[in-house]
């Protein structure tokens, strides 16, 4: 293993290669009483169509998030219950771009790891397992179809993209989870959950090397292929749509407006990340000259929100919030970045804006749980979050402004609308 | 560590600290304790986020939130937490410590400070507080009051909490009415702020690496010119007893049926153990490891979430569940039958050591996180203890089977409350 200290910070990250292609992070926490394991393949709601043995391979909506239910399923029965069983606080979650396996405790740490190791390389599925899970996602995902955030998120990614698959929802829907049996999961299962695929992050007050050591004795399958995966054809800049409304029971209309984000691979990437975020944050957030008046005529609450949203390939521009006039808020946003300069009170405030990212960098090191995500999400596309202080550092205010600027053109722009029933937004 | 110190620094404000050299952040917070009533609710739900808006120094919210990016994206959040019938409103700051920035700014003093004029030093026009800023929080709290049914899992416990303690004060919905929130005035919010901030216990917190002194002075620098009258009580009231259980079912636009039963904790709450209280519940309904959980969801697959959650300080405790409406009969059914289940001893030596275990490792985990560490404390400056999350948690492993056997014969149904779609049957 291979420890990187960071002097100024006072932190240390340790990482390692196993032979057969796993990654490991160690981030240790000396005095926490939580022990944090995080275990996760790089592969999330937006793997539905992917090249194996030269042939394209098709799998339904849902199948990352089908997997992730499944997966606690052990000959010995549920892996779910030994973790709780020896002190655990287990979850699992599919965003994306990643489904991810996790515990935190505070006894037992060694023995939970090797339980989570186990049972994530464990495919154990029968056909009247899987279909009684069918049950439990269909509740889940008409829980989801109730929930109006989801649901305005979903009409912009509808409206902006043609096909990228971050059109669907991460569960699925009731039709398209209905294709997914035993067969399909072990076929995903052995695609996927491949050393040279995953990625285990943990943090707490622990040993470094015995965490490898453990990986090692517990991860032996051979290192996989790390398939071609299709996120879509190439897409125009411009929105496929303008406009989605769907009318559902809210008490305030809600909306969201946004673009589509060029994709560049690797620590651009994140660079490129971070300007949009800091070219949002410039143009409308909450010290924004923008934000104060919007929020002072009342246009605007403490619901509204900017920034930058990323899955596999792509990321989305967005601004939203509940709203009884978005057209109005759109109109003055694009107004905004269109007349956006770098002028002298702009650079004072970018210098201001780049302290505060730095301090949500810091933020980010006292919490063990978003330091192993950020790890994960990362080491599949972009810079560590310990790597980001210095991206930061070289962000010049010019760069954000021309980014946002683009972002916020009227024509790049689509709005999805969630009004009350027979309401006029 | 884990300990606190805590110091009275003027009558009526009580300042609670943490030491602890683990974060790269330190927390602070200031609340007002005030009792739960309708008439002050939407007074007090909207009261910091005026606050919030601008005091003497930063009139104004860009000069505030250019303050607090100049200070590392320190944040100053405004707060209302309820603790049994307690409403604590006011501010948490979270923000860097100075020690890893390798500047020379003073980043505690300047965000306590921040704090104190926020609550103290409100920007004012013609002595009152400025109209235009309670004119638009009045709006925006009538917007959130408004926005409760948008999420369907927490309006169903909301509903549930308004009818069965329709003569109490815990039915109040802490953010008001909208009737009551749409009257508000700059005069009449002025004439509240002036009253409670002489009259309300004021609670101070702080968790992180500075020196003792050094907190202690700068929140005697940024208080100091806080009025302090006779302070005002505020109490929970204790039901013991319900009548025959009472069933409410209400109708909405929705695909998912979203089911709240409410609970009384019963005669344990005369000389309530807290330890028992949180093993029950974590054994019942309230962790993964729960009968609710893999019962009702895992083994018969009656809906995708269920829990329970209790309330120490009120005695109640609720159960909520996202079923189909079609399985309201079998999911009910099955909530009581885990609860008998309880209740006649049921409980392998497994369940009750994993649920002591859920119950021990979350409050020692609790003392990793600033903001729950805030929580923590501040419900249990309610109860008047001072048992640090160590202790608590040493607690909970020594509960025994009996102990939870009896919370659970205590423990009386009071209402079923029933969201579902218009053209469901049930």
């Amino acid at each position: 293993m291979r420890a990187i200290h960071y002097e100024k910070l006072n932190e240390t990250l340790w990482r390692s290669e196993l032979d057969n292609g796993l990654s490991i992070y160690v981030l240790p926490k000396k005095g926490f009483n939580k022990k944090y394991a995080f275990f996760a393949a790089n592969y999330g709601g937006c793997d539905m169509r992917f090249k194996a043995d030269g042939k394209w391979v098709d799998t339904p909506a849902g199948i990352a998030h089908y997997l992730e239910h499944k997966m606690f399923d052990m000959p010995y029965g549920s892996a779910m219950n030994r973790l709780t069983g020896n002190g655990a606080s287990p979850n699992a979650f599919t965003s994306n771009g990643i489904t991810g396996y996790l515990f935190s405790c505070t006894d037992g740490f060694e023995t939970n790891l090797r339980t989570l190791l186990e049972y994530v390389s464990t495919p154990y599925f029968t056909d009247e397992s899987v279909e009684k899970e069918r049950g439990i996602i269909g509740q889940e995902i008409r829980m989801g179809e109730d929930n109006p955030s989801r649901a305005v998120l979903t009409g912009l990614l509808k409206a902006l993209y043609r096909t990228h698959p971050v059109r669907e929802q991460i569960a699925g829907t009731l039709e398209s989870i209905a294709l997914i049996d035993a067969e399909t999961l072990y076929t995903c299962h052995k695609k996927f959950y491949n050393p040279a695929n995953m990625v285990l992050c943990c943090s707490g007050d622990i040993d470094p090397r015995t965490v490898e050591d453990i990986a090692a004795e517990m991860i032996t399958a051979p290192r996989g292929e790390r398939y071609i995966r299709d996120f879509g054809e190439a897409e125009s800049l411009l929105p496929d749509r303008i406009k989605n409304v769907r009318e559902m029971p809210v008490g305030i209309p809600i909306f969201m407006t946004g673009s589509k984000m060029e994709y560049v691979a690797g620590k651009d990437w994140t660079r490129r990340l971070i300007t949009a975020q800091l070219g949002c944050d410039l143009l409308m957030g909450t010290s924004s000259p923008l934000y104060a008046d919007m929020y002072a005529s009342g246009l605007i609450n403490g619901s509204f929100y900017s920034g930058i949203m990323d899955f596999p390939e792509g990321a989305a521009a967005l601004a939203g919030g509940m709203c009884a006039q978005p057209g109005e808020v759109m109109a003055r946003i694009c107004a905004a970045a269109e007349a956006l300069e770098a002028g002298q009170a702009e650079r004072e405030r970018f210098g201001r804006l780049k302290k505060a990212v730095m301090g949500g960098l810091l933020a980010e090191l006292d919490s063990p749980e978003d330091l192993c995500h950020a790890h994960a999400e990362r080491h599949f596309d972009g810079a560590l979050p310990l790597e980001q202080m210095d991206i930061v550092e070289g962000i010049e205010p010019e760069e954000a402004v021309a980014l946002v600027k683009e972002l916020f053109a009227a024509e790049r722009l689509a709005i999805s609308e969630i009004v009350p029933p027979g309401g006029e937004a | 560590m884990g300990g606190i110190e805590r110091k009275t620094v003027l009558p009526g404000v009580n300042l609670s600290c943490v030491y602890t050299d683990k974060f790269k952040n330190g927390l602070f917070s200031a609340y007002l304790m005030r009792g739960l009533n309708s008439d002050d609710a939407p007074k007090n739900a909207m009261l910091a986020d005026v606050l919030r808006r601008g005091c003497t120094e930063f009139p104004d919210m860009e000069s505030i939130e250019a303050r607090l990016d100049e200070l590392y994206g320190a944040s100053v959040s405004t707060v209302m937490r309820q603790i049994g019938e307690t409403t604590a409103v006011g501010f948490s700051s979270f923000f860097a410590d100075d020690r890893y920035l390798g500047g020379t700014e003073k980043i505690l003093e300047s965000a306590v400070s921040l704090t104190g004029q926020l609550l103290l030093d409100p920007a004012t026009k013609g002595g009152m507080l400025n109209s235009d800023y309670v004119r638009s929080e009045r709006d925006n709290l009538c917007d959130r009051i408004r926005a409760a049914v948008n999420d369907k899992r927490r309006y169903a416990v909301m509903r549930l909490k308004e009818l069965m303690c329709a003569d109490e004060s815990y039915g109040v919905n802490p953010l008001g009415s909208l009737e009551k929130a749409g009257k508000m005035t700059h005069v009449s919010l002025t004439r509240h702020y002036r009253h409670i901030l002489e009259h309300s216990p004021l609670e101070l917190f702080y968790c992180g690496g500075a020196e003792p002194g050094r907190v202690e002075a700068a929140v005697l620098d940024a208080f100091a010119a806080m009025p302090r009258g006779e302070t005002e009580p505020c109490d929970t009231e204790v039901r013991i007893d319900c009548g025959p259980m009472r069933t409410v079912n209400e109708k909405m636009d929705v695909s998912q049926g979203n089911l709240a039963i409410g609970f009384r904790l019963g005669e344990i709450m005369y000389n309530p153990n807290h330890a028992a209280m949180a093993v029950f519940s974590a054994v019942f309904g309230g962790s993964p490891v729960s009968k609710l959980f893999l019962n009702v969801r895992e083994r018969m697959s009656l809906c995708y979430s269920v829990g329970s959650s209790l309330d120490r300080h009120k005695g109640i405790m609720v159960v909520s569940a996202g079923i189909s409406p079609s399985k309201y009969d079998a999911a009910t059914e099955e909530i009581f039958n885990q609860l008998d289940k309880c209740r006649r001893g049921e409980i392998s030596e497994d369940e009750l050591a994993a649920a002591k275990k859920y119950v021990a490792s979350g409050l020692r985990e609790s003392a990793d996180e600033a903001a729950l560490l805030d929580s923590y404390w501040l419900s249990r400056r309610v109860d008047g203890t001072d048992c640090t999350p160590e202790e608590t948690a040493a607690l909970a492993e020594c509960v025994s089977a009996e102990q939870v056997i009896e919370v659970a014969e205590s423990v009386k149904a009071d209402m079923i409350y029933f969201l579902s779609g218009e053209e469901s049957g049930q």
